[in-house]
């Protein structure tokens, strides 16, 4: 699989490429500033990127809009963004094209090193990997939402996964439950929610993301 | 006699009036001051001054609602009070007071009467009746001298009867704003009392930024000590424990290392929350605008954001803004009740204009509420103002206004402008004088040297016509540059306003 990574620190931009190395990915390009991103997107047509948000000339938010601008060029382009910080403003800017394969992680989340290189997969798979701390802001700004409020706990903490980004899969085995447990969990959110039901994990992730989104006009 | 005639005799009869309580008011003052200077009655001093001050006071105020004559209050700030030593004595240069009553009685008097302000009001009330008094008096005079005239049957009073009554229509009103203008002559603040002020209002709002920035830096301090650096202390010993374990017992080894991992985590969450205090990631990273979006988004309000601005505001500006819209919207959900909220930031001129609007209960006062006292502490180093409208029951609205917060953008001068402008300047004074008045010096002169004096060369009866069509032409051409010169400074000035 063949990544381009852009982090401006060395020293988290090598222990990137090794992580990453060591599981047999491909780094084809390796670049520390938003318009050498931009470029060797556009130029490698990775399977997925990594992107640090801050990058130079400007240390404002290069990299987020390299990603998008990339993504207008080829859509779809699977994107995993990090950052030392997650805001639901950008969140929602990575979402709005609706296609899906992009990612959205602290960069603490590298610490975990299998979890983090299944959300590389998974973007690169055309799915989702928000960080649980965007979808629990997100959670919280529904509090009032009706809808919401009528999830039970157990439902809550399904909905919670499955707008990170997992599937049926994963979301049971974090929380100890059998696949036909979760479906049905699933299913009943999304009768409570009113949405479509869908047997496609991503594209259901995305129905989520959009209805929990959708409160607000951006 | 219309309506406005009507209206502007009788602020003319209300400002003689004044005038001449204030001539009472100035002779009171007067007695006052002999009083205390000479005889030593000190004590009569501060009550006559405060009578002084109420009258050109009202004087002001009147100048304001009737002249149009806008005079700010010229007095330096009141003296703080008398703050007790450690062994509760006051102290007043050598002298030690048990009670503050008197220092605070000495701090008063120097402070009315060494200030310039004080004796202007008195030689303003003392010279007004014979100044503004009398013009305002104008119209009044003439009637009450015409009538007495006229009932003795005198025809010289009706004569002024009529003058009074034919002249008031133009004369009252006039008088009225005359009055204001002199009364601003003598009443607004002279230059140095202005800039007196300025000054100390400027050592306040530097006074409180200090103090609110060495406040956030002991909170920061405070939060970095007790929260991330604790936690590294923990890890490094959580690492060095691992480190001998790793041998002996590698199974208890890793469990260490895990419980190290999260322990970082957790100092990287709390080194987060830190920084979002100092300075929002957001706000660096797209300004004001995103930065307001992106907090709202973290609240369970709706909100309508509205960003006009042409230039990003300096990055100090920026975040006391910022911090000020975060504490209202926080104060709208915590206090008010909110559900929806509406901001719109704009700008005018150099002003940044930020306006929050919720439909909470109301009823917030910046007197009593700490949070709004901050945010004008805050905006104050910055000379931004708050205004607060919170009626009880909402919805509440705030507006924040920091002058001079944006760069001035100057529109580019259009190209035939600027060309004009530059041909007409360059080229005017050739038709003007040479071709122009020196040619007619020459003609007038009768001088038989022709020289490069076009006019000259043609035949008799069109050198005249020429010679004052070129110094139109010469005069036309300056007229234009420097009128356009003009356009272009307004166009500046209101660009700065």
């Amino acid at each position: 699989m063949r990544v381009v990574i852009a982090e401006d620190l060395h020293l988290l931009r090598e222990g990137l490429v090794a992580l990453l190395r060591a599981h047999e990915f491909d780094v084809v390009a390796a670049v520390e500033s938003g318009p050498e991103l931009l470029a060797a997107m556009l130029r490698e047509r990775p399977d997925v990127a990594v992107v640090d948000v801050r990058l130079p000339p400007t240390f404002t938010d290069e990299g987020l809009q390299a990603a998008l601008a990339a993504r207008r060029e080829i859509p779809g382009l699977p994107v995993l963004v990090l950052s030392q910080h997650v805001e639901q403003l950008y969140a929602r800017e990575l979402l709005a094209d609706g296609t899906g394969g992009v990612g959205y992680l602290l960069k603490d989340r590298v610490f975990n090193a299998g979890q983090f290189i299944d959300a590389v997969r998974r973007v690169a798979d055309g799915g989702t990997a928000m960080d649980p701390e965007v979808i629990a802001k997100l959670l919280a700004s529904n509090a009032r939402n009706e809808p919401v409020g009528r999830l039970t706990p157990r439902e809550r903490e399904v909905l919670e996964l499955m707008a990170e980004g997992r599937s049926n899969a994963a979301i049971g085995q974090r929380l100890f439950l059998s696949d036909s447990a979760v479906g049905k969990h699933t299913a009943n959110i999304f009768a409570k929610l009113g949405l479509a039901p869908s047997d496609d994990d991503n594209r259901r992730v995305l129905a989520v993301l959009a209805f929990l989104n959708g409160r607000q006009a951006p | 006699m219309n309506r406005r005639t009507l209206t502007a005799l009788g602020r003319a009869g209300g400002l003689l009036g004044v005038a001449a309580f204030g001539q009472l008011v100035g002779l009171v003052m007067l007695v006052a001051t002999a009083l205390s200077y000479l005889l030593g009655l000190v004590f009569l001093l501060p009550p006559a001054v405060r009578l002084v001050r109420a009258t050109t006071r009202l004087q002001r105020r009147l100048a304001a609602e009737w002249s149009g004559v806008t005079i700010d209050e010229p007095y330096r700030p009141a003296p703080p009070p008398p703050q007790p030593q450690r062994d509760g004595w006051y102290r007043e240069g050598r002298n030690l007071y048990k009670t503050p009553r008197i220092p605070a009685f000495n701090r008063r008097l120097t402070w009315l009467t060494n200030d310039p302000a004080t004796w202007r009001d008195f030689a303003y009330l003392l010279v007004n009746p014979w100044t503004g008094g009398l013009i305002v008096g104008i119209p009044v005079m003439l009637a009450v001298t015409g009538i007495p005239a006229l009932l003795d049957g005198n025809l010289l009073g009706l004569l002024t009867l009529v003058i009074a009554l034919t002249s008031a229509p133009a004369v009252a009103p006039w008088s009225v704003r005359v009055h204001g203008q002199i009364a601003h002559a003598l009443l607004a603040p002279t230059e140095k009392a202005r800039l007196a002020q300025r000054v100390s209002h400027l050592a306040r709002t530097r006074i409180d930024a200090v103090d609110s920035q060495a406040a956030e830096l002991r909170r920061i301090e405070r939060d970095l000590h007790d929260g991330a650096q604790a936690r590294l202390v923990a890890i490094g010993m959580t690492i060095g424990a691992a480190e001998q374990l790793v041998d002996s017992d590698p199974a208890a080894a890793k469990a260490m290392l895990a419980k190290a991992s999260e322990a970082s985590a957790t100092a990287l969450r709390e080194l987060r929350q830190v920084v979002r205090g100092i300075h929002p990631p957001v706000l660096a990273e797209r300004g004001l605008g995103d930065a307001v979006r992106a907090l709202l988004l973290d609240t369970p309000l709706t909100s309508h954001v509205t960003v006009d601005l042409p230039t990003r505001p300096d990055a100090p500006v920026e975040s006391a803004a910022y911090f000020a819209v975060s504490e209202l919207i926080t104060n709208a959900v915590r206090h008010g009740g909110a559900s929806e909220v509406w901001i719109d930031i704009s700008h005018q001129g150099t002003a940044l204009r930020i306006t929050v609007t919720d439909d909470g209960r109301g009823g917030a006062d910046p007197e009593r509420g700490t949070g709004l006292r901050g945010i004008e502490r805050r905006l104050a180093a910055f000379d931004g103002v708050l205004a607060v409208s919170s009626p009880v029951g909402g919805p509440t609205t705030a507006v924040l206004e920091l002058t001079r917060a944006l760069e001035e953008t100057i529109p580019p001068l259009p190209r035939w402008k600027g060309a004009t402008i530059g041909l007409c300047f360059g080229l005017c004074w050739i038709p003007l004088i040479p071709q122009g008045i020196v040619t007619m010096v020459m003609k007038l002169a009768g001088a038989p040297n022709r020289s490069w004096f076009l006019a000259l060369y043609l035949p008799e009866p069109f050198q005249w016509p020429v010679i004052i069509g070129m110094i139109c032409l010469g005069g036309a051409m300056l007229a234009t540059a420097v009128t356009l010169t003009n356009q272009v400074k307004h166009a500046k000035v209101d660009a700065c306003a």
